[in-house]
């Protein structure tokens, strides 16, 4: 049996692992971040479909604004920073709450969700600013296609928010039992997927769209 | 979390690894990184000592670095024999994504050139 496995090249240098189910299955913490992290992958799919038709109707403005005069880049370098940070503070919640440490568990997620908070808030000051000036999602193909591009991220990002505090209050009331922590490394690759779509949107639309 | 397996068990994408320090900093290193590929994307976009055509490439080139580097640093995909499940998805999700993109981005720009219509009219085609 290793020796079939080998020469189909199932193996790794040196493993026991025939990758053919000898050890049986894996544990559920494994598993379930796989299944996850198997969601997130699917949901970049997604994205790329709103990516790709933004890109097709980037310049069908029907005479009306145009990216150039809309973006104001200062505001998405704001942006940008409080998500990546946010991110990273993510990763150190992850680091304390496998030792189980409660406190600053608490601290790094509250900052996680606050500067998530600060994100959403200037895109949704962007958004109202811009329907407030006409450019709302009816106006041309371009601006549904970026309220819906840009939106769908926002509403990934409040979901996200709800998540963190419903994980906080989980920790809050039920310890780092082993499935509350199994949640919590989900809820993590959840958000380090978000900025990385965000990279693709500031590259994509903010960045490339007010190119002079 | 991690059990007593010998390094050939799988792991779960997003996990820090082993002692506090390496897992800070990982995250460190990823921050850094992330920060100045973004702070390079900002100041592509803005200067104008570049090459004009160029710039549109060169960000799309920062940008797939700099989601390398989240992924690295972030996410914990590594190249080791643990990480191959999460690997070969990752690299199914990149296949479709590209697909996604690159063809639909392709046929509509062939299409927008090849139907024969003047672009006004093309303009108003598009907004339905």
């Amino acid at each position: 049996m290793t020796s079939e496995a080998a020469t189909i090249g199932l193996t790794h240098g040196g493993s026991e692992d025939t990758g053919l189910g000898h050890r049986g299955p894996e544990s559920k913490s494994i598993v379930v971040p796989y299944g996850f992290w198997l969601f997130v992958l699917s949901d970049m799919v997604l994205f790329s479909a709103l990516f790709a038709s933004y890109a097709s109707l980037a310049h069908a403005t029907d005479g009306g604004p145009t990216s150039l005069q809309l973006f104001d880049r200062n505001l998405v370098a704001i942006e940008t920073i409080a998500l990546l940070l946010s991110s990273f503070v993510c990763g150190l919640a992850m680091i304390t709450a496998k030792r189980a440490n409660m406190l600053w568990t608490q601290a790094w997620l509250l900052v996680t969700g606050l500067l998530g908070f600060v994100f959403l808030s200037i895109e949704l000051f962007e958004f109202a600013k811009m329907i407030g000036e006409g450019a709302g999602p009816q106006r041309s193909a371009f601006l549904s296609s970026f309220f819906t591009l840009v939106g769908c991220h926002g509403a990934h990002v409040t979901a996200g928010l709800l998540w963190i505090g419903t994980m906080m209050a989980q920790i809050w009331a039920k310890g780092f039992r082993e499935d509350i922590v199994r949640r919590l490394l989900c809820l993590s690759i959840f958000w380090h997927a978000l900025d990385i779509i965000w990279v693709a949107i500031f590259t994509i639309v903010y960045l490339i769209g007010t190119l002079p | 979390m991690s059990e007593n397996r010998p390094e050939t068990a799988n792991v779960a994408p997003g996990q820090p690894h082993d002692s506090m320090l390496s897992e800070t900093l990982s995250y460190v290193l990823g921050l850094g990184l992330a920060l100045v590929l973004t702070g390079i994307s900002f100041w592509v976009a803005s200067t104008s000592a570049l090459w004009g055509p160029g710039v549109a490439v060169g960000l799309v080139v920062l940008a797939i670095a700099q989601m390398g580097v989240h992924l690295v640093f972030f996410l914990h995909i590594t190249s080791g024999p643990d990480n191959t499940n999460n690997v070969l998805a990752l690299a199914f999700g990149v296949l479709i994504v590209f697909l996604v993109m690159v063809g639909t981005i392709w046929i509509m720009s062939h299409m927008n050139a090849n139907m024969g219509m003047a672009p006004e009219l093309m303009n108003l085609q598009m907004q339905h």
